[in-house]
């Protein structure tokens, strides 16, 4: 609907991606796991190979969660905005269909947090 | 000139009536619509402002008399409290980060209710409500001087006192409060006065003032608790003003019924988001606890709220949709809130700590079904982990939600385990909420949020650097950077209570006072 106004504007879109430089935003939340009390928001080149967003980024951001070493990749669901979704970790997170300000969850199945509380 | 009227002496409803409505009149130079462009584009139909039942029913003169009597007993109060180093009174010097987030998110709102009703009351065609206006446009003003006087008797002593109307615009949690009074004030008269007139004044205020002010009396504040008082003794009547608007709008046109009701709906909402800091504020920040958020909601909102709604039953307005997950959220939302507080305590401006044990067992008690099950541990492990020399501190910025500019840690309502996550697509952008309620509000005006400044999303476009700032070069570190354009000073300001300059000082002079006397 339109902006109740005195007259008819139109917003201007303040996070376009050409207002990141060349990057685009992508945020990442893990499943059951709340000690990280929000899913995060991260800035990446649409030409970073999505298998560095796991190996290099998501470390320093969830690694401090003591159920981060226990994690098997390979078990690991992925979703995007929440319907289940498969990343190719070789190609890059443009051939991987990722946008601008897309939201992914992955689930670490039979991990559920500090003391079974999926904190 | 006739001299037989001015003869008369006037008495106190007449004298009211001649200085209020009598001072105004039809223009003739200009069209009425010309004089007040702004209180029919709202789509708000008023046929007669005669209507309006002027609920203050005082005059300016009047107005000042009453109020400088006030003003002369707080500042004694005030003046006695800090002669005899009244902070080094209270209970715990945790609770002085209270005042900080209270200095840097609340105090900066009085100042915009000040405007926004300064505005209103320029803006509506009826001399009664524009004169209403008016007086609390002053209190407003008066609120937010009264509070900076207060609070900068602290300032002397602790950090994080020292920029607040500077981190007000900056802060990312500040951000919150900041849109919230934006959102209120770039609405037309009417919604402001439904948003900040009814909704927060009306029926949100006690929820912020409840805890504050008997925070700061049981804490032993008496400062904070003057200025409190001498706010509240206002609150009747803004609380009046705004309840007279509603019920005005409604008797004026059976059309207005689901324009008000929209607002309400929305207005609620954001002033229930708004108030997880008051709530968290009250089960994590007081050493001394009044009573739990989740108390204090079902006394203020569903007790009172509710007698509330069932009054406006008759005007056909019916409680808004948005209290059903509120009511839910009652006992999980403090804890969400600082548990992320927490973990981005290097990025904000008052220090943060896991509760005592004392302190968690209170929680374990007036959190029943949720605190023991989903959050003790949480709060547990961090606690034992700073114990260990490992304080977590995240550094990887928070998703929000692009209505409320919260960090996105709510739950779904029907299962505390889950973020609760919603997406609207709008001209091929994609946007992000916390709740069904918060896209409820951007679907219905996208124009206007896409517009949000959002501090996470500002400071990956590099607009939270100082100018000089360059951050291609070698070394640079962006989290320094921002706390510099903050003016938050590393190590003051931020991080753990527990090794604080603050604790070190309180406890240092009180030890100082009690030894000398
Ligand atoms: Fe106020
Ligand atoms: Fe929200």
């Amino acid at each position: 609907m339109a902006v109740v106004a005195v007259q008819a504007y139109t917003g201007e879109v303040r996070d376009r991606v050409e207002n990141f430089h060349g990057n685009q935003l992508l945020y990442i939340g893990w499943e059951d796991h709340l000690m990280i009390a929000s899913p995060l928001a991260f800035l990446f080149p649409p030409t970073m190979r999505f298998g560095d967003v796991l190996e290099k980024a998501l470390p320093n951001a969830f690694g401090v969660h003591p159920e981060w070493e226990k994690i098997d990749w390979n078990q690991a669901q992925w979703f995007k905005s929440g319907q289940a979704w498969t990343p190719n970790f070789n190609q890059t997170l443009a051939e991987n269909g990722l946008k601008h300000k897309d939201v992914l969850r992955f689930r670490t199945p039979g991990l559920t947090g500090i003391k079974g509380t999926c904190s | 000139m006739d001299m037989k009227v001015a003869a008369k002496k006037l008495g106190l409803k007449e004298r009211y009536a001649a200085m209020t409505r009598g001072l105004d009149w039809e223009t003739t130079y200009q069209p009425m619509d010309t004089v007040y462009p702004y209180d029919k584009f709202e789509g708000i139909k008023i046929h007669d402002w005669d209507k309006w039942e002027d609920p203050f029913r005082l005059t300016m003169d009047a107005y000042w008399k009453y109020q400088a009597e006030k003003e002369r007993k707080l500042y004694a109060i005030l003046d006695a409290f800090n002669q005899n180093n009244g902070h080094l009174g209270v209970t715990d010097a945790r609770y002085i980060n209270a005042l900080k987030l209270f200095l840097t998110a609340v105090t900066p709102l009085e100042y915009m209710a000040h405007r926004g009703f300064a505005h209103v009351g320029r803006q509506l065609r009826g001399a009664g409500a524009r004169v209403a206006c008016q007086m609390q446009a002053l209190d407003e003003l008066r609120h937010a001087q009264t509070q900076i006087h207060s609070l900068s008797n602290y300032n002397k002593h602790y950090n994080g006192f020292h920029d607040w109307r500077h981190m007000h615009d900056r802060i990312w949690y500040l951000s919150v409060p900041k849109s919230f009074f934006d959102d209120a004030v770039t609405a037309g008269p009417f919604e402001y006065m439904v948003a900040i007139g009814f909704s927060f004044e009306y029926v949100l205020t006690n929820l912020l003032f409840v805890p504050f002010i008997s925070g700061a009396a049981y804490n032993g504040d008496m400062g904070a608790m003057a200025f409190g008082f001498s706010a509240q003794s206002d609150e009747a009547r803004h609380m009046t003003l705004g309840l007279e608007m509603i019920k005005f709008m409604l008797e004026q046109d059976p059309a207005n019924l689901p324009i008000v009701q929209g607002w309400i709906d929305k207005w609620t909402w954001r002033g229930v988001r708004m108030l997880t800091i008051v709530g968290m504020m009250m089960d994590y920040m007081l050493p001394k606890r009044v009573m739990s958020w989740k108390e204090a909601w079902e006394i203020y909102f569903e007790e009172s709220g509710g007698a509330l709604f069932k009054d406006l039953a008759r005007y056909g307005i019916t409680i808004p949709k948005c209290v059903a997950q509120a009511t839910i959220e009652k006992e999980h939302i403090t804890h969400q809130a600082w548990t992320t507080f927490y973990q981005y305590g290097a990025a904000a401006a008052f220090n943060t700590w896991i509760p005592e044990k004392e302190e968690l067992d209170w929680l374990s008690e007036k959190y029943p079904n949720t605190f023991d099950k989903y959050y003790r541990p949480r709060l547990e492990y961090l606690g034992e982990q700073a114990k260990q020399g490992k304080r977590f501190y995240s550094t990887t910025l928070p998703m929000l939600c692009q209505c409320c500019q919260i960090p996105m840690f709510f739950t779904e309502p029907d299962d505390p385990t889950k973020i609760c996550y919603r997406e609207s697509d709008h001209n091929g952008e994609k946007y992000h909420f916390c709740s069904d309620h918060c896209k409820e509000i951007f679907d219905h005006e996208p124009e206007k949020y896409v517009q949000a400044w959002m501090p996470v999303h500002q400071i990956y476009q590099g607009n939270c650097f100082k100018p000089d700032v360059d951050p291609t070069a070698e070394g640079f570190d962006p989290l320094a950077a921002v706390l510099d354009w903050y003016n938050i000073q590393f190590g003051r300001d931020n991080l753990d209570f527990e090794g604080s300059e603050d604790q070190k000082n309180f406890d240092t002079w009180r030890q100082t006072a009690k030894s000398n006397g």
